[in-house]
């Protein structure tokens, strides 16, 4: 790997590095002699420029997801557009619609956190747990927990930790049909998969610039006008986006956002394609390691995120070994808690698979080479600290870790 | 998380890694954790006959903290007596390897390592001594 930059990114489900393109374009909304106006001043040139550029952006936006223009509002990122969708919609319709929530155990954090306000607000909450170990929320999962009093369903278009796809147009017919607001988490997907918004009736949509080769700190909401859904602002002030989000808009990282969502427009299918050789060019490399899994759907997953675990080895000292590539780890023994990720968990993957489970995520700007580099580094530790693993030699010896009795501490 | 250089050196360069034989009545095999906690460490010891430990061996399930305070207290316990190692005490091996608060953990499950090795040789030994003395009576 001469002359390459290391650490090698292989961590595009966290975050995207900024299209050049779209970094090119945010350029013309900042300085002195570029568009910095107020989107909101009409007395002025400088204000009208910035609000074509913002408006433009909406409609990039817009048919990104084959939505009207009127029906995107700009938000801080993907966290602030899901907790506005689901606590906005909750708070408007809970009182006439019933105040019970169905989401899954697999969420976001900022779903579940808002979901969890909501329960402190005298919302009940069901957590649908995935059937199986394939990670999937099937329409009988969501139909088996709808109730007469359900006012919103919230769940995420494509998991972050495993890659799954959800079927969005499937449950979106069933919550119409029962007059339940639908909210979909698209931050994983909106740069993967197409949305169409006329094809699934889902009246939320959450997107993220970052997710998507845009700036962060940028993330829209898609808000359904027909039929009608409403929502109670979060934040107050100037009566901006149609009174459903409030404050200055951010020019030049919404001009971001849409021109990163032309992008995508563009070169999805392409961008998919490039990730699908790249994923199996990876996994092929793994395949004749004794005890390797990959956690989730393979059949139902898009292909820049797997999720796999190296059993009898643990994930921090995999990662450790392999610093020279930046991936996630399921293990989150970094933090105090020492609790394996929790989406995991819901999978019934096992504590000690799921600590020694490694989340490898592709995009745009991802090598053939850079691919090559991590599946070396990647065996080479696995095979070294599987030679320091007392898991590894049990396993060897033919004993069965279930029948050990752990000193646990 | 940043790793101290030593933690990074016992990481690397792993000191004693491997096995001796159960079965002997001069080894001493500690086992502790639990693979749903995220660590386990297999320390073990063979002492002389004056009892001073003349090899140790481990194979660590863990993070790098956990294989460098396991790889540590290998060297450490080489050539002390049994009592002098029952001694070595977490703070020592957190304080040598200048582990982060939260990864004190496995610097506590090292010291809990020794103690549990040392605990199976002298209930080994006790085993063989009682053995010998019925021998003996017989």
């Amino acid at each position: 790997m001469s002359g390459a930059q290391l650490p090698i990114y292989l961590d595009y489900a966290a975050t995207t590095p900024v299209d050049p393109r779209v970094a090119e374009v945010m350029m013309q909304y900042l300085g002195p002699d570029g568009v910095f106006g107020n989107p909101a001043s009409r007395s002025h040139s400088y204000g009208w420029q910035a609000e074509e550029a913002v408006e433009g952006a909406r409609t990039a936006v817009a048919e990104l997801l084959n939505a009207d223009v009127r029906e995107i509002v700009w938000t801080s990122g993907a966290t602030e557009s899901d907790n506005l969708a689901i606590k906005g919609a909750a708070r408007f319709y809970g009182a006439e619609r019933g105040r019970h929530i169905v989401t899954s155990a697999i969420e976001h954090k900022a779903v579940l956190d808002s979901c969890r306000q909501l329960e402190s607000e005298g919302f009940e909450v069901t957590y649908i747990k995935p059937n199986g170990s394939d990670g999937m929320i099937t329409p009988e999962l969501v139909e088996a927990a709808l109730r007469d009093d359900t006012c919103l369903v919230s769940l995420m278009h494509v998991n972050n930790e495993l890659g799954t796809i959800t079927d969005i147009a499937a449950i979106g017919e069933l919550t119409r049909g029962r007059k339940i607001l639908f909210h979909v988490d698209a931050a994983q997907s909106a740069s993967r998969l197409p949305i169409d918004t006329q094809q699934v009736q889902a009246d939320f949509i959450s997107l993220s610039g970052h997710k998507m080769y845009g700036p962060k700190g940028v993330g829209a909401l898609y808000v359904r006008r027909r039929p009608r859904a409403r929502l109670q602002a979060l934040i107050h002030g100037g009566g901006h986006e149609r009174g459903m989000r409030s404050g200055t808009l951010a020019t030049h990282q919404i001009a971001g956002m849409g021109e990163a969502a032309r992008l995508v427009m563009q070169q999805r299918e392409a961008d998919a394609e490039h990730a699908r050789r790249l994923m199996n060019r990876l996994t092929g490399q793994f395949e004749d390691l004794e005890q390797v899994f990959i956690n989730g759907s393979r059949e139902h997953s898009v292909p820049g995120i797997v999720n796999i675990s190296f059993a009898f080895i643990e994930g921090e000292s995999l990662m450790m070994s392999i610093n020279g590539i930046a991936l996630s780890s399921g293990s989150a023994c970094t933090s105090a808690s020492l609790e394996p990720s929790y989406v995991l968990r819901a999978l019934g993957v096992e504590d000690e698979l799921a600590h020694s489970s490694l989340r490898f995520s592709v995009g745009r700007f991802t090598t053939e080479e850079q691919v090559d580099y991590t599946a070396a580094q990647v065996r080479h530790a696995v095979e070294k600290l599987r030679q320091l693993s007392p898991l590894w030699d049990m396993y060897k010896a033919g004993i069965d870790l279930k029948s050990v009795q752990w000193v646990e501490h | 998380m940043p790793y101290s250089d030593k933690v990074i050196d016992h990481y690397e360069n792993p000191r004693n890694v491997g096995q001796l034989d159960e079965s002997d009545a001069q080894v001493g095999t500690g086992m502790v954790g639990a693979p749903a906690c995220g660590d386990v460490m297999r320390l073990q010891i063979r002492v002389d006959e004056d009892g001073v430990i003349e090899e140790a061996r481990f194979k660590t399930y863990g993070c790098g903290s956990a294989i460098a305070s396991s790889s540590l207290l290998t060297e450490w316990v080489k050539g002390r007596t049994v009592e002098e190692a029952s001694q070595i005490r977490n703070t020592d091996i957190a304080e040598e390897l200048d582990l982060p608060p939260v990864k004190i953990h496995c610097s506590v499950l090292a010291e809990d390592a020794i103690k549990a090795a040392l605990a199976d040789l002298e209930r080994k030994q006790q085993d063989t001594g009682a053995a010998a003395d019925r021998q003996a009576a017989s």
